[in-house]
């Protein structure tokens, strides 16, 4: 029973640092995959070619960063909030080592050349029913620990959380329905224009429920401890939750305008991607404005620095994604880099910044440590990211605005005014720029990795007593 | 476009599944208190204070 009167932080520091490892490999990952599109001579034989590397960098940035930092936090959140340690430590374990398996897995399979092609889930089908597997214990961890909360209330960012993980299990699932044609080949179930659709309804919705959801139970917890007020409005986080999951279900079609989707399709897609932008940034505001009264906090406070930036940058592209679901916008925009600016805005600008900011907060508390080892450290890092972020993103607007404008030119003739190579040429300083933000993201991961091991190794693992339940809870 | 006839009975049959949900945290309980559960989370100490009794025999030796 003496097991019984702690929390399991175990699990939770295990998934907290391999964020931080995987974050370093994954961003590597796109700093190498950037500096081959400014030197192509850099893509070195079959292995190690763009075309299979850049699936590596998305599913390691994405499912390995991301992941980790998501079920790490998760952890942490259901058992301080629900008051009990949880539901099942074998299984949590359990959920840890499969879910590195299938990241080491992609790491083996992505290189060889093995791939299903659909993007974001190109893991062959050995590897998609493993993870199946390791996602429903992960939903049985969770919800079980649910189930057994010692509070009546469940906190709103552990439904952030839930919708996050079952959303995941049916995109994943639906998605991922195959033919298996030897081990290593399998066949989507679907085909042309109907795989397409599904794909981006899968692809969509993975930027809705894993990208966003998740994140934003990380933001509705870690947020508020950090500044230490309570979030502004909780009646607008439970508006915000339930007005999100109605909605997000449907943007899909707008990654598929101009093609063969039927119109109305696409229409759909983008009146729901417009919608959206109201529950976005009712819960932008909510958070930042969650430090009204503490705005001096974020002088002196590098972490509440990441954290609130991160919200800024979530309302900065849930801004931008509705506008370039607008069909005339998206004629300019899709397949240009200001797709990829976008996303990094999104990924790096939002997802990255409050993981990371969430995980200087945990840290500490899983090593028994006042605080993270250098404070100084976290502030440079804070700086050198943003200042990756702002590099990135403004050259990729550039480019993809540039490459948007020089492939619609046609002359009065009506031929085209620019060969493509004209248009690449014209990128390629940009993709010089957009390699040099990379460079600063990734040098900032590596002062974390070193502030964090600094903390760990001054620190022991501890598992926190779970305190009395207050008398009026 | 028979992608759509499986997209959309699942997306509505979500909604309908979601609604229902959201009936039943309403019935529940769940939203009836929109002010104590923000301040809870704040009054839950998680810093680690080494002096707490159980907190210094708690340590993982293992780890």
């Amino acid at each position: 029973m003496e097991n019984q009167a702690t929390y399991n932080y175990k699990v939770v520091r295990q998934f907290a640092i391999m964020t931080v490892v995987w974050g370093i490999v994954g961003m590597l990952l796109g700093v190498f995959i950037a500096s081959q599109l400014v030197w192509p001579e850099l893509n070195l034989g079959q292995y190690f070619h763009f075309g299979r590397l850049r699936a590596l960098h998305t599913s390691a940035v994405i499912f390995a960063f991301g992941g980790c930092g998501l079920i790490a936090t998760s952890y942490y959140v259901v058992q301080r909030t629900c008051n009990v340690r949880l539901f099942s430590d074998g299984l949590a374990a359990f959920t840890f080592w499969g879910y590195q398996l299938v990241i080491v897995l992609c790491v083996i399979t992505y290189p060889l050349g093995i791939t299903f092609n659909k993007e974001y889930a190109e893991m062959e089908w050995p590897i998609k029913i493993l993870l199946a597997i390791v996602w429903v214990a992960y939903a049985v961890v969770f919800f079980g620990t649910i189930a057994k909360r010692k509070v009546k209330h469940i906190y709103v960012a552990n439904w952030f959380y839930g919708a996050f993980i079952l959303a995941v299990a049916l995109l994943h699932i639906v998605n991922s329905a195959f033919v298996p044609v030897s081990l290593w080949k399998s066949y989507s179930a679907y085909s042309g224009a109907v795989d397409a659709m599904v794909q981006w309804w899968y692809g969509h919705n993975a930027v809705g429920f894993f990208l966003t959801a998740g994140f934003l139970g990380m933001m509705y917890y870690f947020v508020p401890k950090q500044a230490g007020r309570p979030v502004y409005s909780y009646r607008l986080s439970v508006v915000h939750f339930w007005a999100l999951i109605f909605t997000y279900m449907w943007a899909g079609p707008h990654h598929l305008h101009y093609t063969a989707l039927p119109d109305w399709t696409q229409s759909l897609g983008m009146v729901f991607s417009l919608i959206l932008l109201a529950p976005s940034w009712g819960g932008m505001i909510n958070g930042i404005m969650t430090l009204s009264g503490a705005w001096h906090k974020l002088r002196t406070d590098p972490i509440l620095k990441f954290l609130v930036t991160a919200l800024s940058f979530y309302g900065m592209s849930t801004f931008e994604g509705p506008m370039m679901a607008i069909k005339t916008v998206n004629a300019l925009s899709h397949y240009t880099d200001w797709t990829v600016g976008h996303v990094h805005s999104g990924a790096l600008g939002w997802v990255a910044m409050i993981t990371i900011g969430s995980i200087y907060y945990l840290i500490p508390r899983l090593f028994d440590r006042e605080q993270m080892y250098s404070i100084k450290l976290i502030e440079a890092h804070f700086w050198i990211a943003t200042l990756g972020i702002v590099l990135y993103i403004s050259s990729m607007w550039i480019a993809g605005v540039t490459q948007g404008l020089m492939w619609r030119a046609v002359n009065p003739d009506g031929t085209l005014t620019y060969a493509f190579i004209d248009a690449v040429k014209a990128t390629h300083p940009y993709y010089f720029i957009r390699f040099l933000g990379g460079c600063c993201f990734v040098a900032g991961m590596f002062l974390m990795f070193y502030n964090v091991l600094r903390t760990v190794f001054d620190g022991k693992p501890v598992n926190a007593p779970i305190p009395a339940v207050p008398a009026h809870a | 476009m028979e992608s759509l006839y499986l997209l959309i009975p699942l997306s509505v049959l979500l909604v309908v599944v979601i609604a229902l949900l959201f009936w039943n945290a309403i019935r529940g309980g769940q939203f009836d208190d929109l002010e104590g559960p923000a301040h809870r989370i704040l009054q839950d100490d998680d810093r680690p204070d080494p002096h707490l009794p159980g907190n210094e025999s708690d340590r993982e030796k293992n780890n």
